[in-house]
């Protein structure tokens, strides 16, 4: 594994007069990472997304992006950067097509007609090339968003929110060239998402923030294996086996019941063992399922952190 | 740089506000000329009638010079009211339409940024300017022919046909420099905010302001009146005052380059010290 910082953030605080956005927040992306930021609204993603893209000042702390101060080297690092920050807007009264000759010339990319096209074609807007903006779809918008961001060829392209508004197939076709982006083109990419399946499916890292801090960081699966799943268990005669559960050791583990199903809360080991136990007293088991997601322990991990 | 202005000049050249100030004098130049090639001549006899027992003119006294003159003269006041629809919308209309964002994480600094679309407001001041000259004058000459120009300040002093052109060259310089002052106004407050309405209004209540205390007959406003733009900005005329009296008319540049100067510096540390929300 490549361990390279591509950004690595250090005690990141910004205050808005008395309102702490962001505090004191650490956060490490490494080469090669679709790393996943997530957060409840207001946790202070936008901010802290702003701040990497220098579009806000920082009150303290420091953000290095390719092992550079952002401070002293912004124009290098944001040579090597692409991004889209909430939903893309453009200038509605050009074309998609000039819109994007007017980013890439000041990102100083390759704006010959055939990247342009090029660009276009990959979002699947070359068709719409000419249109203007104002014509455009939230969807097409936020499609001609990831064209600009990639228009320059970044090493790291940062995205926040960047499935919003489009239908079951154009997030399915971001999601696929997200991870053609990570995959195939070694892109780092800095993902910003409130769609949790989206993140669990297409991240390696990532960091769950909350009222401006940070509530846990680490891979997806570290993160979804560390801890304690809710396990619903379905068995038959459930009266007699509340009963049984409740005079045994599985006791404590038991968090609710209701006519249909017991829920537990298990470790990876213990569903395996308390399966095993409730065959050896003769009931069937129709039915043991992890309910833990991202969204459990996404809920699990804000609710901690709003008490 | 150069890449930013031409990015900048596209922005502005592709949006229709842009073109209500060329509509504007599009529209009116023509109308004044065509009511002078039907009534003018009885105005410049109204005008010369003191004298006419005195005098005897002679020559095309009623030509393009004349009317490029009376155009300049009664259009000057109101163009800073279309440069202003311009100067401010050019920053705040990012932040209305959000395209900061898209703008200010590329690779280039806000000072170049801010920079560049100074000078694209400048020159689209000039192109509204040499529209104006075109018209006014340019057509004028072509309708109404060429000769001297003939003006009242308390006596009659008249131009040499050759002696002219120079002066309207100068009197628009120095209006680029009028006009710039009120685009940097414009533009200052057009940073400051996030939508253009409140920058264009804004700006036209400080001029409008300001000549009207400038015009109030009241000791106080005398002396400090000289220490307003707009009392410098009407100092193009004095290139057809004879002799021109150029410790005035550079006195009043400098004022206006101070302005100029001035108003761009505070509107850079603004940018600069901006932070993006919108």
């Amino acid at each position: 594994m490549n361990l390279e910082k591509i950004i690595e953030v250090k005690g990141l605080t910004k205050n808005f007069r008395k309102l702490i956005a962001v505090n004191n927040l650490d956060l490490n992306v490494y080469s090669g990472d679709v790393f996943g930021f997530l957060g409840p609204n207001g946790a202070g993603k936008s901010t802290t997304i702003r701040m990497l893209l220098s579009l806000i000042k920082p009150t303290a702390g420091s953000i290095k992006i390719f092992g550079m101060s952002l401070k002293e080297n912004r124009e290098k690092i944001l040579r090597k950067v692409g991004a889209i920050v909430e939903k893309p807007d453009f200038y509605m009264y050009l074309t998609a097509y000039k819109n994007l000759e007017i980013l890439g010339k000041i990102s100083g990319g390759d704006t010959s007609y055939k990247k342009i096209m090029e660009m276009l074609e990959l979002v699947g807007l070359s068709k719409r090339a000419k249109s203007k903006v104002k014509t455009y779809s939230h969807g097409m918008k936020q499609r001609l968003g990831i064209a600009q961001a990639l228009l320059h060829d970044p090493e790291l392209i940062i995205l926040d929110e960047p499935t919003t508004g489009l239908d079951p197939q154009g997030m399915k076709e971001i999601r696929d060239l997200i991870l053609y982006l990570s995959k195939t083109k070694n892109k780092t990419i800095f993902l910003s998402s409130h769609i949790l399946r989206e993140v669990e499916l297409i991240a390696s890292r990532m960091i769950i923030i909350n009222k401006g801090s940070t509530q846990v960081e680490g891979t997806v699966e570290e993160l979804l294996n560390s801890d304690l799943m809710s396990v619903s268990v379905e068995v038959d005669r459930m009266d007699e086996a509340v009963k049984i559960i409740h005079e045994s050791q599985w006791h404590e583990k038991l968090k609710n019941v209701n006519k249909k199903e017991m829920q537990f809360e298990l470790s990876k080991e213990e569903i395996s063992a308390l399966n095993k136990f409730l065959v050896e007293k003769d009931f069937a088991v129709s039915a043991v399922v992890p309910v833990r997601s991202l969204e459990d322990y996404f809920l699990k991990i804000t609710e901690g952190g709003d008490k | 740089m150069s890449t930013l202005i031409w990015v900048e000049l596209q922005k502005i050249y592709k949006k229709w506000r842009t073109y209500i100030g060329f509509l504007a004098i599009g529209v009116l130049v023509p109308i004044v000329q065509i009511a002078l090639y039907f009534t003018g001549e009885g105005y410049v006899k109204a005008l010369t009638r003191n004298f006419q027992d005195s005098f005897i003119f002679v020559g095309n006294l009623f030509n393009g010079y004349l009317i490029g003159y009376l155009l300049l003269s009664s259009l000057f006041i109101h163009i800073p009211f279309l440069i202003v629809l311009v100067g401010g919308d050019i920053l705040a209309s990012e932040a209305t339409a959000g395209t900061y964002r898209m703008l200010l994480t590329r690779p280039v600094s806000r000072l170049k940024v801010v920079t560049a679309k100074y000078i694209s407001g400048i020159i689209y001041v000039a192109t509204l300017l040499a529209f104006l000259a075109l018209l006014s004058l340019g057509i004028s000459c072509l309708v109404f022919g060429t000769g001297e120009l003939i003006s009242f300040r308390g006596k009659i002093i008249i131009f040499a046909a050759d002696d002219i052109l120079w002066r309207f060259a100068a009197a628009y310089g120095f209006a680029l420099l009028s006009m710039s002052t009120v685009f940097a106004l414009a533009f200052l407050f057009s940073s400051m905010v996030e939508n253009a309405i409140g920058p264009i209004v804004a700006s036209m209540a400080v001029i409008i302001i300001l000549f009207i205390l400038s015009a109030l007959p009241i000791d106080f406003f005398k002396d400090i009146s000289p220490y307003f733009f707009t009392s410098h900005m009407i100092q193009w005329d004095g290139f057809f005052h004879d002799p021109v009296d150029y410790k005035d008319i550079i006195e009043s540049a400098l004022i206006m380059f101070a302005h100029i100067v001035g108003l761009y510096l505070i509107t850079t540390y603004i940018f600069i010290k901006k932070d993006i929300l919108s």
